[in-house]
């Protein structure tokens, strides 16, 4: 049971967790993650540690709403507790001094991006962020990922906000303005897919933090396998991030397919009890 | 051994069994039928997670204790894992003393309800027993015997908690809270110490939970048992993975000072052949971890799982026979196991398979599968065998499988589950850099004492067999418990020698600084 302490609406679907988990907060490097269980009858979801406070022995997540785990989770108040929280897990990313990053983050992605911008810039690399949304209202943590980057370029969709295009559109302007040495990007599957092929044509060496569907996340189940360079890897143990030029995405982007049609019933079912409670 | 031998032979002579045995000749004894496990019906259970076993009744376990001849050289014994003391506890349902009959269970099983449902008698005790050996009738029912003890003890409520030698405060630790580490934990408290059990999950019981089904073992007996041993002080911590959420050497500076790892094999392997990664494809494990421990078939719980109508099982170990038992429980129409070799070559118990053939399971022994493929939204539809025969024995003295040229062919399936065994769990060996692992990334350990290449630092279980048995893994715990009480003893003498040594407050400092 770990209890909630501080809580923020970033927009209506995004929320900041700050969760007591002192274990947690003293072990964990940027690039790892948790899994959580909202109830007893929840089910397992991953998120990544986007900070922590070692004194207070907090951690921080950001949550997109996406179905029923991610909503009951959202549904959570100051005060209240999670069932579960496992972590920290996964490998950290390996932060090392290469001269110029390109990082990429869409949708809910930034959360996850936010502490391995931060840990690169720490270890003294120049950093530069391309954040990518459908729509302004979508753009989340533009303030905190300023503070850890040289230069910031929003992209959204309908061009409500920043400048109208694909995270790639923006990405593409600055590979050929000056020299990348290391890319990193988070996002949607079919957004890391075309970063992955944009940035192979670059020949730009590319991380790419992989979220899959898991269960266990100790390397237990399986659940969360794709295949990199033929080789079928676990996300949970061997991962989340692997070299992007090597992840086959076509398959992860069928796989976090599997459960879709269950999902939504199951959110409709979720919605019907809600409404009538 | 001989020691033992003589403890038996004691035990033996005590009046009441020698009364016992005068109470019927040993030709009516063996002219008694061994009596059949009541069973469910095949066709009510294999929709329901309903147990399959319903147990002996009181009149049923009498009759078959008195078939026990209680032999002077009771052969049982040596075919059991852990040696438990068999004509005595069968003596004592003889007896009718049933409360006794379960005490003499865990003077060396920690959990005799769990073992009397899951171990493979019929290679062990049941094996090596007298009827077996010398008379070629069935052997007496011990494991029936085994559960019908301990059930009787928990249906009574009279489960006893054993008695506990005064706290020594010394911390010890389980990396895991399968059996190995549940009977860890058991004899450890027993002795003293101050217990703590770290699991990952976030359900205590290991593979007795996530992995082996209701209708095997309920949870409900798995959590009797932990309860029990929680009554007795040990503590459990749920979602902390050694080796990240905290190092062994972490934990040390916490004021552990000996490890015991039961970390099991819980890695599931794939066998890596075209289309493996399509939807509806899933390892065994995650199969039944939805099931078993994040209910996915109970829509109450969020966790969803793929249930199909045409289900291949890949495997014939016991594993795979609970995953196509599951299937045919969510409504599977064709619940298929594919095995490369033939029924009298599989692994899985007898029990299970005959358990397996009762309800509708098809057979498909003497296939390989070579290829899946899927439909147009990525979901296996159909998959490529090839038949096979069988050839000259292997190492491990099964016949070989030899694929058959031209004999492929398809069939329709629309989930797969792949049950071809297990790798050892890494997370510790890569969290600790001393510590001595094999080729197949099982932990070394000294084979009398268990303690790994690291002072301090026990194995037991699947982690260091790389995959067994639940009996094995509880004996380990035992074997290993016994091995670091005598590790932290000897450190402690050590320590008092050194202390008489010195002759001043200023050898102490110097001591300590040091
Ligand atoms: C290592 C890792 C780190 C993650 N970090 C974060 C994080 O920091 N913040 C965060 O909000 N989310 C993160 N995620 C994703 C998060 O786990 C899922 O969004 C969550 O499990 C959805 O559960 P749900 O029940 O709410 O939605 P579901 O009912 O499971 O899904 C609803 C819809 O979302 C889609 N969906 C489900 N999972 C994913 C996914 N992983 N990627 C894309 N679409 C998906 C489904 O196809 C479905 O259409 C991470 C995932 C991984 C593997
Ligand atoms: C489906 C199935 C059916 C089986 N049927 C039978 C049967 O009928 N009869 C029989 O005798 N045997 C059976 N077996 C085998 C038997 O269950 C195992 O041999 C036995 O459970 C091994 O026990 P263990 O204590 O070594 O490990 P496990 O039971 O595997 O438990 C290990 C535990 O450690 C936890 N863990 C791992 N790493 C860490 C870490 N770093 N920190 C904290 N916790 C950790 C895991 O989450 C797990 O809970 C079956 C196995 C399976 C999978
Ligand atoms: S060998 Fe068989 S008959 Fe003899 S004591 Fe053991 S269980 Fe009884
Ligand atoms: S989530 Fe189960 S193995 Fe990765």
């Amino acid at each position: 049971m770990n209890k909630i302490v501080d809580k923020e609406y970033f927009s209506d679907n995004v929320v900041k967790l700050v969760i007591e988990a002192p274990a947690i907060a003293k072990s964990r490097k940027a690039g790892h993650f948790v899994i959580l269980r909202v109830g007893s009858k929840g089910e397992r979801i991953p998120l990544t540690i986007v900070g922590s406070d070692t004194e207070k022995g907090t951690i921080t997540l950001i949550v997109q709403k996406m179905g029923v785990s991610s909503i009951k989770l959202v549904n959570l108040e100051v005060g209240d507790y999670i069932t579960d929280v496992l972590g920290p897990l996964g490998n950290a990313t390996h932060v090392e001094k290469v001269g110029t990053i390109l990082a990429s983050g869409g949708g809910v992605g930034v959360a996850p991006l936010l502490p391995i911008v931060d840990a690169f810039k720490k270890a003294g690399n120049k950093v530069i962020t391309v954040l990518a949304a459908r729509t302004k209202e979508l753009v989340i943590l533009e303030e905190q990922i300023r503070e850890f980057s040289d230069e910031v370029i929003v992209m959204t969709d309908d061009g409500s906000y920043g400048k109208k295009g694909l995270v790639t559109n923006g990405m593409e302007e600055i590979i050929k303005r000056e020299k990348i040495d290391l890319a990193v990007t988070v996002g949607p599957a079919i957004m890391m897919k075309f970063v992955s092929l944009l940035t192979k044509k670059y020949k730009i060496h590319t991380l790419a933090s992989l979220n899959t569907i898991m269960v266990d996340g100790t390397g237990m189940c399986g659940a969360c396998r794709v295949t990199v360079g033929g080789k079928t890897k676990f996300v949970c143990v061997d991962g989340p991030e692997f070299d992007a030029h090597q992840v086959d995405f076509d398959e992860m982007l069928n796989r976090l397919g599997a459960y879709k049609k269950l999902e939504e019933q199951a959110y409709n079912h979720y919605i019907d009890k809600y409404r009538k409670a | 051994m001989d020691r033992i031998l003589e403890y038996l032979k004691k035990e033996r002579e005590k009046d009441w069994r020698v009364e016992l045995r005068g109470k019927m000749k040993t030709k009516e004894r063996t002219g008694l039928e061994r009596l059949d496990m009541p069973e469910s019906d095949p066709n009510v259970r294999n929709k329901s997670y309903i147990e399959v076993n319903k147990g002996l009744s009181v009149e049923q376990a009498m009759h078959e204790a008195h078939r026990c001849i209680d032999c002077p050289k009771p052969t049982c014994i040596e075919g059991c894992p852990v040696g438990i003391n068999i004509p005595k506890f069968i003596k004592k349902i003889e007896a009718g003393e049933f409360l006794e009959s379960a005490k003499v269970l865990k003077e060396t099983n920690a959990l005799p309800a769990v073992c009397g449902r899951v171990c493979p008698q019929e290679v062990q005790c049941e094996q090596a027993c007298f009827y077996t050996q010398k008379l070629g009738k069935p052997p007496v029912a011990i494991g029936n015997l085994e559960r019908f003890a301990a059930d009787y003890e928990r249906d009574n409520g009279q489960v006893s908690i054993p008695e506990i030698s005064s706290k020594n405060g010394i911390k010890v630790a389980s990396i895991g809270s399968g059996p190995s580490g549940l009977a860890f934990a058991g004899d450890m408290i027993k002795m003293g110490y101050d217990v703590t059990v770290f699991e990952a999950l976030h359900e205590i019981g290991g593979v007795l939970k996530y992995g082996i089904p209701e209708f095997r073992l309920p949870n409900d007996i798995v959590d009797v048992e932990i309860e029990i041993l929680r009554k007795m002080g040990v503590k459990f911590v749920t979602n902390f993975i050694v080796g990240k959420t905290a190092t062994i050497d972490d934990l040390k500076k916490e004021g552990y000072t000996a490890f015991f790892v039961g970390s099991g094999a819980g890695l599931p392997n794939f066998m890596n052949i075209p289309g493996e990664n399509f939807i509806g494809i899933f390892s065994s494990n995650e199969y039944l971890t939805r099931i078993n421990l994040m209910r996915a078939s109970d829509p109450e719980y969020d966790t969803p799982v793929l249930s199909g109508k045409k289900v291949a099982v890949i495997g014939g170990g016991n594993t795979a026979m609970d995953s196509v038992r599951t299937a045919k429980r969510l409504g599977a129409e064709r619940a298929m196991l594919i095995y490369r070799r033939s029924i009298e070559e599989m692994p899985a118990r007898n029990e299970e398979i005959k358990h397996a053939q009762e309800e509708g399971i098809e057979f498909l022994n003497l296939n390989s599968p070579l290829e899946y493929f899927a439909d147009k939204n990525g979901r296996v539809n159909k998959m490529k065998l090839q038949k096979m025969k069988l050839g000259e024995p292997d190492n491990s003295g099964r016949r070989r499988p030899i694929p058959i040229k031209g004999s492929e062919y398809f069939i329709d399936v629309d989930t797969v589950i792949v049950s071809v065994g297990v790798s050892p769990n890494p997370l510790i060996p890569k969290s600790m850099k001393d510590l001595d692992v094999s080729n197949w990334g099982t932990i070394n350990v000294n084979k009398d004492s268990l303690q790994s290449s690291v002072s301090g630092v026990f194995a037991g279980g699947d982690i260091v067999r790389g995959g067994a048995t639940v009996i094995l893994a509880m004996g380990d715990g035992r074997k290993a418990a016994a091995g670091m009480n005598k590790y932290i003893k000897e450190k402690v003498r050590n320590i008092i020698s050194l202390v008489k040594e010195f002759k001043t407050i200023g050898d102490i400092l110097d001591f300590a600084t040091k």
